[in-house]
């Protein structure tokens, strides 16, 4: 077990670099000088060029690049052009409210997704599984921010139930992860479904029928294990779409998250600030990516033993 | 070669057939084809000067009426003639960027598939790359620093779609490559290109269809993403997801200043998802009966 | 479970099951009969789609519904319709009272559970048993079937194909069922593992006492292990009789065709005999003999009026015109039964 997950991290190395160059290098080819953009319009040439050279502006993209790979393998990602922060405080002071927002916004969507897909692909094409296609299409086709902007408008706004921003009080995440978890629950809806229809259409399944079990353990038990590998082999890619929708939900909401952070500073040209969150973005999916595919690992047998983590 | 092509055209008139019988691909189709007229005949309907970006603060945030279906904006326009002409500008985006990052994905895909070892790994981690990057950060990326113009943005929201086309072509030609049609082209001296986009593309082509019709639907939903953060097609162009961040501010009295832009998207990305559905499961032979 | 202790386990009558699909009605099981007693074990041979497998399901009340129907007839099991058994009763015999053995062992284990765990739980769900007693008892019929107890806690890809219908086997016969049916239960096996096999399960159907339904395109199979043999053609049965009476003396013109489709080593024939065209649509119904289109003998009788079941001794019987004769100088026809 230990082999694989220095494999995994081994294998990550190489697409954290890349990430690193090319986020670096859009950011740094880009016309326009940078040290006159943090300086503004009317700052005269000779502060510009300080600017320049305090921040390195005047080196060539690849040496920049090359040195800051070289202090961020130190921990070092470079300071804010704007705070004294440095840019891994910046980050470690909003993932939290991030990881919050994702982590209900994934409650949410397996609280719906798993019942609804399990029901659906056992009483196909019944009322219940049209009904529920149809909210899943939709979920799938109203995007993020105009369901926050409905929400806000309904249950703010209009009943004033929930408040519209900020993360006060402990039910403030509840719109935010609603409006993030909506289009994932969606989907997951949908693959959980065809996941179980053609999980149940095994031969052992039928086996597990004709054996007198009833069909509640044909369907938690002998199913829905089998169905849920090809959901949980995507579950990566939900998380990565999950925290590219909390870049806009935290907008709409004011979540001091690191999506917010990100386009904060982007309307701010503070580059640094831009490029080390993604990169450190990146990282943390990658990590928790990491933790699926081991919990992949142990819901399927055969990639377990192929790991050597089998006791017999 | 002349029985090979009548299979492909059977293919394609097979797919169409199974699509025709799909109710929800046969909406699909029919409110695209509404969504793509009404946007071809915009100039007709309303003058873009004068009542597409002209301010009017006399008729500001009208309720709608007969004169203003879907009432007027913060600046007097009419909010109708700006969702059919927003209709223009997401069409175009998720056209072309579908049309320029599909073309690259899937030479990328062949290529891979094709040659295999070193070129394909190397692509194969590009693509791993582009994918670990959550699409929408990316956008905002490149748009950022690329400056905000109609052509960046399509680039932008395109870029991350690269990858989906790069795995879904490479797969395909994997799966396709091996048969022994391929080999009997070979075999009668065929060229490796014309092998390559004559047999194996007519027989990738479905999965390719399918995706790039989904792909569209997300594209334009980033880009309606892109300008509700304020990174879109600059103003006065009417554009779906800002007019929605533009009304924001008013949507307590006037709620049909959010309303009707964002049903504008999830009706394209509806109709988009429809005929999506309708041409997996008509191209799905585990559901042919 | 009381139950007469009657002889006959099974006494199917008259069975009709439906596939309503969207393309058409497929009859899939036309009046199907079958009478078996303790002990006894009975092949039922066919061609693909003649409707065996149907047949054998409709036994368990496992026809996927929908869109398959039984649209008439009665299942006795032991003296009792289990067609009108509630679920929940059904339940309560499948896995103990009969159990299937199905075709692919391949897919018929659950790949994401241990082997241990599938025999297990047919013991745990019919008999009263602590859990200690259940995984002795799984690991006592993984050895009765060759396997080493050990293996207990291996998922099914560990396995060989033969080791997996070993498995499957043992599944089958945890609970002593009184009725086997194997459907193809050698088909997807390397014909040495074959061998195997059916001489796990001959040995096992004597010390378990166990009635068996054996379902084969096979006829080498079926010598190997049935006392009686129906031929199955398109939904209903065409020839029944002893091992003996089906190979000594074939009567029907398709058992005769599917005996001259053998590769035969004393004969040498020069070359295998397939019976000509194939199946007919299922979704057709017949005026006269289903047979008729593939038939040597065929005469125009044979399209127009259904051939009756001519009984040629006490255990044999026929449904074809050819014999129409016969039945006038050997009289007995049975009129109850149909």
């Amino acid at each position: 077990m230990l082999k694989y997950i220095m494999k995994r991290i081994l294998m990550l190395l190489p697409v954290l670099i890349g990430v690193s160059f090319i986020v670096f290098f859009i950011v740094n080819l880009a016309p326009g000088d940078p040290a006159r953009i943090i300086a503004g319009v009317e700052t005269d040439e000779e502060t510009v060029e300080r600017i320049r050279e305090d921040l390195g502006f005047n080196k060539t993209v690849v040496e920049r690049y090359g040195i800051y790979m070289w202090k961020a393998l130190q921990g070092d990602l470079g300071t804010s052009y704007y705070s004294n922060k440095t840019v891994i405080e910046a980050f470690m002071e909003r993932i939290p409210n991030t990881l919050l927002l994702g982590f209900w916004s994934v409650v949410f969507g397996l609280i719906i997704s798993m019942p609804v897909g399990i029901i659906s692909a056992i009483k196909q094409y019944s009322i219940f599984d049209n009904l529920g296609m149809v909210l899943a299409l939709t979920g799938i086709s109203i995007p993020s921010f105009w369901l926050g902007i409905l929400a806000i408008l309904l249950f703010s706004l209009k009943l004033q139930l929930l408040p519209s921003g900020g993360n006060e009080f402990w039910y403030s995440v509840i719109l935010p992860s609603i409006t993030n978890g909506t289009q994932m629950m969606a989907l997951m809806t949908r693959m959980t479904r065809s996941s179980m229809l053609e999980v149940i259409r095994q031969d052992y399944i039928m086996t597990a029928r004709a054996k007198g079990l009833d069909e509640k353990t044909v369907v938690l038990k002998h199913a829905l294990r089998n169905a849920l590998i090809p959901v949980v082999t995507t579950a990566g890619n939900f998380l990565i779409m999950m925290i590219g929708s909390a870049v806009v939900t935290e907008t709409i909401f004011s979540w001091p998250g690191v999506g917010r952070l990100i386009v904060e500073s982007i309307s701010k040209r503070d580059l640094n600030m831009v490029v080390g969150c993604v990169i450190l973005i990146t990282f943390i999916i990658s990590i928790i990516n990491l933790v699926i595919d081991l919990i992949y690992v142990l819901i399927d047998p055969k990639i377990r033993s192929s790991y050597g983590i089998m006791k017999g | 070669m002349n029985f090979k092509n009548a299979e492909n055209r059977s293919q394609v008139y097979e797919t169409w057939r199974r699509l025709k019988k799909s109710r929800t691909a046969v909406i699909g189709l029919i409110l695209i084809f509404i969504l793509v007229t009404v946007a071809i005949i915009a100039p007709l309907l309303y003058d873009y000067n004068n009542d597409i970006i002209k301010q009017n603060i006399k008729e500001r945030m009208q309720k709608p009426s007969l004169a203003h279906p879907f009432g007027t904006d913060e600046f007097g326009r009419d909010i109708l003639g700006r969702i059919i002409y927003g209709a223009r500008i997401s069409l175009i985006i998720g056209v072309t960027s579908c049309l320029l990052c599909g073309s690259i994905g899937i030479i990328l895909g062949v290529v891979a598939a094709y040659y295999g070892g070193m070129i394909e790994n190397v692509i194969m981690r590009f693509s791993d790359i582009l994918m670990a990057i959550p699409s929408i950060l990316l956008a905002i990326v490149i748009v950022a620093a690329f400056g905000v113009n109609l052509f960046n943005i399509i680039i932008a929201v395109g870029v991350a779609t690269i990858p989906q086309y790069i795995r879904i072509t490479r797969a395909s030609v994997l799966t396709v490559i091996n048969q022994e049609y391929i080999e009997a082209a070979h075999s009668i001296g065929a060229k490796t290109p014309r092998i390559l986009f004559r047999h194996i593309l007519t027989n990738c082509f479905a999965p390719i269809m399918v995706q790039a019709t989904l792909r569209i639907a997300t594209v334009i939903a980033e880009a309606a993403s892109l300008s509700f953060l304020g990174l879109g097609v600059p103003a006065p162009t009417p554009e779906w997801g800002a007019m929605l961040a533009g009304g924001r501010a008013y949507m307590r009295e006037y709620p049909h200043l959010v309303l009707f832009p964002g049903l504008a998207i999830a009706f394209t990305i509806l109709s988009l998802n429809l005929i999506g559905d309708g041409l997996r499961d008509a191209l799905d032979p585990k559901l042919k009966k | 479970m009381h139950r007469s202790n009657s002889e006959i386990i099974l006494d199917m009558k008259n069975l009709v099951v439906d596939y309503e699909t969207d393309d058409g009605i497929v009859h899939a099981v036309n009046g199907m009969n079958i009478k078996l007693n303790r002990k006894q074990s009975l092949g039922i041979v066919g061609e693909t789609g003649a409707g065996k497998t149907t047949t054998a399901l409709s036994i368990l009340r496992l026809i996927p519904d929908p869109p398959g129907v039984i649209k008439n007839g009665e299942i006795f099991l032991e003296g009792e319709d289990i067609l009108l058994y509630p679920e929940a009763k059904m339940r309560k015999l499948r896995g103990s009272y009969v159990s299937m053995i199905f075709q692919d062992p391949m897919t018929s284990l659950n790949p994401v559970l241990t082997v241990g765990e599938q025999i297990s739980e047919v013991i745990r769900v019919h008999r009263k048993a602590d859990s200690e007693d259940v995984i002795r008892k799984a690991k006592e019929m993984l050895e009765v079937v060759g396997i080493k107890s050990d293996r207990y806690n291996d998922f099914p890809y560990q396995f060989s194909g033969g080791m997996k219908q070993r498995i499957v086997i043992a599944m089958a016969l945890a609970c002593y069922p009184k009725l086997l049916i194997a459907d193809e239960p050698t088909t997807a096996l390397d014909v040495t593992i074959q061998a195997q096999i059916l001489e796990v399960m001959k040995d096992l159907k004597e010390k378990f006492d166990t009635s068996l339904i054996l379902i084969t395109h096979d006829l080498g199979v079926v010598a190997e292990i049935c006392d009686i043999v129906s031929v199955v053609y398109a939904g209903s049965i065409i020839e029944h009789g002893t091992l003996r009476d089906i190979f000594k003396s074939t009567k029907h013109p398709y058992t005769e065709g599917l005996f001259n489709s053998l590769p035969n080593i004393n004969a040498r024939a020069e070359f295998l005999k397939p019976i000509p065209g194939s199946m007919p649509d299922p979704t057709q119904v017949y005026t006269g003999c289903a047979f008729y289109e593939r038939c040597k003998y065929a005469v125009d009788k044979c399209n127009a009026v259904k051939p009756p079941k001519i009984w040629l001794n006490d255990t044999h019987y026929v449904v074809c015109h050819k014999y129409d004769d016969i039945e006038l100088t050997q009289k007995e026809v049975e009129n109850n039964g149909m």
